[in-house]
């Protein structure tokens, strides 16, 4: 591959990080459900994006597997499962149970972010990858983001988008560190997170159910006297 | 070769004095037109002004001279900015070093400031809320500010906004860097709360008690209102012109010194600005105006966008 096209890709693979950071970012300090859902969908994307882009660089067919993957489960059938497991009315009201208020969420994701990039330099140099150089940092950091987010919300929904997104920065990361990450190692997790997100979905509408709220953040007695 | 400089400087000059009010009109027809509705002419703003400059003009006699001058200094303010920033041109003009991007903030700010002192100088209960208000939104956009001139001028290795143009597109994949699109988004988020455009303030509210930026100037009338309208409708410009041609889409200006080129200018930049205020109304016409504590959200996410670009631009990638 020659290399004006070589920088083409590394520039809009930097940008696919650039929007995944972003929408990260969003899913940490978005006020509403939905938004929230939507923000995921956009970062799966994103992510897939990335795949394609350093499949084409690195010409592995596992990287357009992974894509192929995470469009089918992450935009769709997640999706899918959280809106039909989840009543209505979840998504209908705005959220705006959480620990701490966004301004603050906010300020910690940003030093949750430059964390991020400490930890991954010292990492950089035991890769030797191209692309780890933007793909690692930006993984890390939506794996801080998302833990946080399971942190900061309070609500059901929400906690498990955290986790998801966290799932989605260990892949952005790992792309660029394994090219050849074996498909069955991805298909594992493509099975896993639906199931992930089936349980947790049941557990909210149950919770939904008996509760009339999905605020986890709740609940902290065992059982009730 | 100096003489065309110079001319080409209030060329410049001339392009926001007399657009402005051009852009303020394209931008309420087509938001009105979205919402499916007829809207006034695009040339309304300037039979507005007229209108104004044609009426007496009434001064309480409790108000100082800072309320009589700040129409003035309101409106020479976008004129000086106008002198520093590229415009029309690719190259510096004659007054292109006069000041860099914090002195065009810096006097952006000054007139800013004046209007607001106007408005506390009133005794109109009004005034003086919508100026704290703004100070609020203003407190709050700085940091952004901050953050994003340093982060820009540290990737260019300058302050003087010619040189930071073309910084983005030479070459053409610097465009896409992670910090320059993450700056774009912040810097947007900016102009929206700088300019009261609606997830902060709502441009076209006649609510006293919910307005930020149009408050300020309710007790004008006359000569004075006309200006600050005029005033506000170049502050508008001159930032889209700073957004579009040293952060956005540095293309379109003229490389050479021929007139023709400068003259070729003026519709392509027209153009582009065409282009951001349909982004900017579709943004306007699909947000709703933020409640006023939920503003240090939106400016707060700015701020973290904003420090992420630093970031991934500290750590070179």
């Amino acid at each position: 591959m020659s290399s004006s096209s070589m920088a083409v890709i590394f520039a809009l693979d930097a940008l696919a990080g650039a929007v995944f950071l972003l929408t990260t970012l969003g899913v940490v300090a978005n006020r509403q459900v939905l938004a929230s859902l939507q923000l995921f969908i956009a970062q799966s994307l994103l992510l897939a994006c990335s795949a394609i882009l350093l499949g084409i660089a690195t010409n592995s067919l596992h990287l357009f597997a992974v894509a192929v993957i995470t469009v089918a489960t992450k935009t769709v059938l997640i999706p899918w499962v959280l809106r039909h497991t989840v009543s209505i009315e979840v998504y209908r009201t705005r959220e705006i149970d959480r620990v701490l208020n966004i301004p603050s969420s906010l300020l910690i994701a940003a030093a949750l972010v430059v964390l991020a990039y400490a930890v991954a330099n010292p990492m950089l140099n035991a890769v030797h990858t191209p692309f780890a150089k933007i793909n690692l940092p930006l993984g890390i950091a939506a794996m801080f983001l998302g833990v946080f987010t399971v942190v900061v919300r309070r609500e059901a929904v929400p906690q498990l988008l955290g986790l998801l997104a966290l799932e989605n920065g260990v892949f952005f990361a790992g792309v660029a560190i394994v090219p050849d990450l074996p498909v069955i190692a991805e298909l594992a997790a493509a099975v896993d997170v639906p199931v992930v997100a089936l349980v947790v979905g049941m557990l909210t509408r149950r919770i939904h159910v008996r509760l009339g709220t999905t605020s986890v953040g709740r609940l902290v007695a065992l059982r009730e006297d | 070769m100096m003489a065309a400089r110079i001319f080409y400087n209030l060329l410049q000059v001339i392009f926001v004095i007399a657009f402005a009010p051009l852009v303020e009109g394209v931008t309420t027809k087509l938001k009105e037109n979205l919402q499916s509705k007829r809207g006034p002419s695009v040339f309304q703003p300037y039979r507005d002004l007229w209108k104004l400059f044609h009426k007496d003009e009434i001064i309480s006699d409790y108000t100082s001279w800072v309320f009589r001058a700040a129409p003035y200094v309101a409106f020479a303010a976008p004129i000086f900015v106008a002198l520093l920033i590229p415009v029309l041109t690719r190259y510096p003009l004659f007054f292109a070093f006069m000041g860099d991007m914090l002195g065009g903030g810096f006097i952006l700010a000054l007139g800013g400031f004046f209007a607001t002192l106007a408005a506390v100088d009133t005794g109109n209960p009004y005034g003086p809320m919508g100026a704290s208000r703004t100070r609020m939104v203003g407190f709050l956009a700085e940091p952004v500010f901050i953050v994003v001139f340093l982060t820009v001028s540290f990737v260019a290795g300058s302050t003087i906004p010619y040189i930071v143009q073309l910084r983005w597109v030479t070459p053409i994949a610097n465009f896409f860097e992670p910090s320059h699109i993450l700056l774009m988004s912040a810097f947007l988020m900016l102009i929206l709360a700088e300019d009261g455009r609606i997830p902060v303030d709502s441009p076209s509210g006649a609510f006293e008690l919910a307005m930020i930026e149009r408050s300020k100037s309710l007790e004008y009338s006359g000569r004075g209102a006309a200006l600050m309208k005029w005033a506000g409708a170049m502050k508008f410009l001159v930032l889209i012109c700073i957004f579009l041609n040293v952060l956005v889409t540095p293309w379109g200006l003229a490389a050479g010194m021929e007139p023709l080129e400068v003259l070729i200018a003026i519709p392509l930049v027209l153009l582009k600005i065409l282009g951001f205020v349909l982004v900017l109304v579709y943004i306007e016409s699909s947000l709703a105006k933020l409640r006023l504590f939920r503003i240090t959200e939106f400016l707060g996410a700015a701020f973290v966008i904003s420090v992420v670009a630093m970031i991934t631009r500290l750590s070179e990638i």
